[in-house]
């Protein structure tokens, strides 16, 4: 039976197929809807670990204690996984271990475009790239042959092209996997310098064993079309932009992209005259030939920013387009970028430390959209949890000077502010941090998490309480108010700024999306058209002739608005 | 080999319209390919989804002029990927117009007269007001069902197969209302 199924939910059927009984992992764009999926089938565990080096870790306890497990995430998320992901290279495993990371080239929701195979070749861990959905799924079990033949981990690369493309996937029966025996072996699990040396070893080894089997391994595929001189070595969504802008073209279809197959891919260089690589992101694939000796062509063509597509290939090699010129680009078109929602908690938060003039140190999540105009609060953002270090360590650069705060999400608080919370107490820097709690993962499309009272099965969770966990980090100045309350979060932030101690506030309120209630809008009498309320970046208000509007489809009737307005005019029914 | 590229606004259905184009080819035994963005564009910015449908479909993703058909949710949004379009293509644009945050603000200005500039460009541009008739279906949120019946019309799909893919597509509950927005927008254009 064949289905039309997202990437992400292929890898999930994947993952079901080869016999999966523990998944763990943190959401993150384009990831999330392995777990989201996964967790639907019979017979498995599935769960949503605080962050990803947890969700590595409960990958590699399960794999270690007998059973095909998996950890997911977005290419950011592998930096937090790092330390284990290094380590677990030399441990190997028990039963199949694979990591599944999802690059974003182009930053469709990313900080940063990094490339994730440079992770595979320092860590020493086989890498495999799918191109599709199809292969997606089929790679996942080649992953966990190759983890229990090899006894290593495996990362399974995908970019967002492939993560969120649908295609259509032969559905497989589940393979049943029997527990397997967990024998004691401390040479194996205890990484000590003593045991670390003779594992490392073992790596390099396996290393070299791995580029021989992947060698001639028939997911590296050669597609000779006879008709053309140049040969293209690609994998993952490039080698579709390939086969689409140039159909005559040789090519070596890569499906494992760490170690690099190099005898496969000399084999393929001397049937061509001209060796191209295209990939997206770093020279990876390219360095390595080189570096084996073998001439070929690639940054050169390509930059290093953004993704590849099919219209860039066909201009850098002068492929004229057989259809139609297309209509001609707009001119000029203004920007819609992305705004936090109607009704969104955050908007009276950055509406006030606007207000204030505070210095903002921010975070990941739908909250760095307090950065854009005309909100203009959040001065930084650099990866998870990084507010609150950053805020700690701006106060001890400028001292009194420092009028800074630090904001962070519910979700990202618990993934990686917490610690930067500790600190914050014991090298008492006196921050103040607001937590801005909307009870959910919001910008990755609401997930659960430990403070939210429910699982990733949505069944009712012990609750990690927000407050209670902030005292026992031993803060002292703790106050929770109610996001839309504009007033009691000013007064809350005045006192907060002006304490010498570590300050918590919690602003509190759902995420505008989660509740589906029906609304009443809010009704404009007699504006002024004073603008006031334009600084809110409301997308439901906007200024008319005879001053503003608000759209009663978009506005949930929050009243952020109602309190701001200085003459009245704004009024919930 | 068909090519339809769904321009709108985060939030406006784009991501179920492209997956009813799928359910169609599914129905036809075509092979067909989806791209989507989720994350941080949909809270608002700009979304466009791709769909492929053929015998054999590489590239999940429409590329610069390849477009066999556009549905635009909305006016500025159908300006932003005209010339993904081939020039005998279809623009489908639903008259609607979604202020960005730049016009918000002020700091831009929502283009005047769109539809005449459409008109003028493109040849086989037709408007609808889809939430008008999707409000008379009963929702609002059938908006993106109306343009699929009119673009069903316009370019000819098998439509008892484009009915049944929205049927099998939507919440059963909302089958009905849904096949009646359909049907509004077929008869639109």
């Amino acid at each position: 039976m064949k289905e039309l199924m997202l990437t992400n939910r292929a890898i999930a059927q994947g993952a079901y197929e080869a016999g999966v009984k523990v998944l763990s992992a943190y959401p993150g764009t384009p990831s999330t809807e392995i777990a989201e999926n996964f967790v639907k089938y019979d017979g498995v565990y599935a769960e949503w670990a605080p962050n990803e080096k947890v969700a590595v870790e409960v990958a590699i306890g399960a794999a270690v204690g007998g059973v095909r497990a998996m950890a997911c995430m977005k290419h950011v998320g592998l930096n937090v996984a790092a330390d284990p992901l290094f380590t677990v290279a030399y441990t190997g495993i028990n039963a199949g271990l694979v990591i599944a990371v999802a690059d974003d080239p182009g930053m469709h929701s990313s900080q940063n475009e990094q490339d994730s195979r440079y992770y595979a070749r320092s860590a020493h861990v086989p890498m495999l790239e799918p191109s599709d959905a199809n292969e997606a799924k089929e790679f996942v079990k080649l992953a966990y042959a190759i983890s229990e033949k090899f006894d290593t981990p495996v990362l399974l690369r995908e970019t967002t092209r492939v993560a969120h493309s649908h295609g259509f996937v032969e559905i497989g029966e589940r393979e049943e996997t029997p527990l397997r025996p967990y024998v004691k072996d401390t040479s194996k699990y205890v990484m000590m310098p003593s045991n670390a040396i003779g594992r490392h070893v073992v790596v390099e080894k396996r290393d070299k064993e791995i580029t021989e089997y992947f060698n001639t391994l028939s997911c590296n595929r050669e597609e000779l079309t006879s008709e053309d001189e140049i040969g293209v070595v690609c994998s993952g969504v490039v080698y579709e932009y390939v086969k689409e802008a140039l159909p005559k073209a040789n090519v070596l279809k890569l499906g494992t992209v760490y170690p690099v197959p190099v005898a496969a891919v000399a084999r393929f260089a001397k049937k061509v005259k001209t060796l191209y690589v295209i990939e997206e992101l770093e020279p990876f694939i390219e360095d390595t030939l080189k570096a084996a000796g073998i001439a070929c062509i690639g940054k050169e063509l390509f930059s290093l920013q953004g993704e590849i597509s099919v219209a860039k290939i066909r201009e850098k090699f002068g492929v004229q387009r057989a259809e139609n010129e297309g209509v001609e680009a707009p001119a000029k078109a203004p920007a819609r970028p992305p705004v936090m929602c109607a009704g969104c908690p955050h908007r009276g938060v950055f509406y006030v430390l606007n207000k204030l003039k505070l210095t903002v140190n921010g975070d990941i999540g739908c909250y760095t959209l307090g950065a854009v105009p005309p909100l203009s609060a959040v001065d930084s953002c650099v990866c998870m949890g990084a507010s609150v270090g950053m805020a700690h360590g701006f106060k001890k650069a400028r001292g009194a000077d420092a009028k800074n705060v630090a904001v962070i999400g519910d979700s990202t608080f618990l993934h990686s502010g917490v610690t930067g919370l500790i600190n914050a107490v014991y090298n008492q820097s006196g921050i103040t941090l607001i937590i801005l709690d909307n009870s959910t993962t919001g910008m990755t499309g609401h997930q659960q998490h430990p403070a939210t009272g429910k699982n990733l099965q949505g069944e009712p969770a012990p609750v990690v309480l927000l407050d209670e966990l902030c005292r026992a980090c031993g803060v002292k100045d703790l106050q929770i108010v109610d996001a839309y309350d504009v007033k009691g979060v000013e007064k809350a932030v005045k006192n907060a700024v002006a304490s010498k101690e570590v300050s918590v506030i919690i602003a509190q309120r759902p995420c505008a999306l989660l509740d589906k209630s029906k609304k009443t809008a809010v009704a404009v009498k007699d504006c002024r058209a004073c603008g006031i309320c334009m600084r809110l970046g409301c997308p439901a208000i906007s200024m008319g002739e005879s001053g503003v509007k608000i759209d009663p489809i978009q506005c949930t009737g929050c009243g952020v608005c109602v309190q701001v307005c200085p003459f009245g005019c704004l009024n919930k029914a | 080999m068909m090519n339809i590229l769904i321009a709108g606004v985060g939030g406006q259905g784009t991501l179920l319209a492209s997956r009813v184009f799928g359910r169609y080819a599914m129905l036809c035994g075509m092979d067909c390919k989806l791209s989507e963005i989720h994350g941080m564009s949909q809270r608002g910015g700009s979304v466009v989804t791709h769909v492929r449908i053929g015998e054999k479909i590489y590239s999940p993703v429409i590329w610069e002029g390849g477009a066999d058909m556009i549905i635009a949710f909305e006016s500025l949004e159908a300006l932003r990927v005209k010339h993904y379009l081939k020039k005998d293509g279809i623009l489908l644009v639903n008259e609607e117009e979604i202020l960005p945050m730049p016009c918000i603000t002020g700091a831009a200005k929502y283009p005047e007269d769109l539809k005449t500039s459409l008109k003028n460009e493109v040849a086989r541009v037709h408007f609808v007001k889809a939430q008008a008739r999707a409000l008379e279906a009963g929702s609002e949120k059938a908006t993106n069902i109306v343009m699929i019946g009119s673009l069903c019309k316009l370019y000819g799909f098998d439509k008892e197969k484009m009915k049944r893919a929205v049927e099998e597509c939507v919440p059963a509950k909302f089958a009905e209302l849904n096949l009646q927005a359909f049907e509004l927008g077929y008869e639109s254009v």
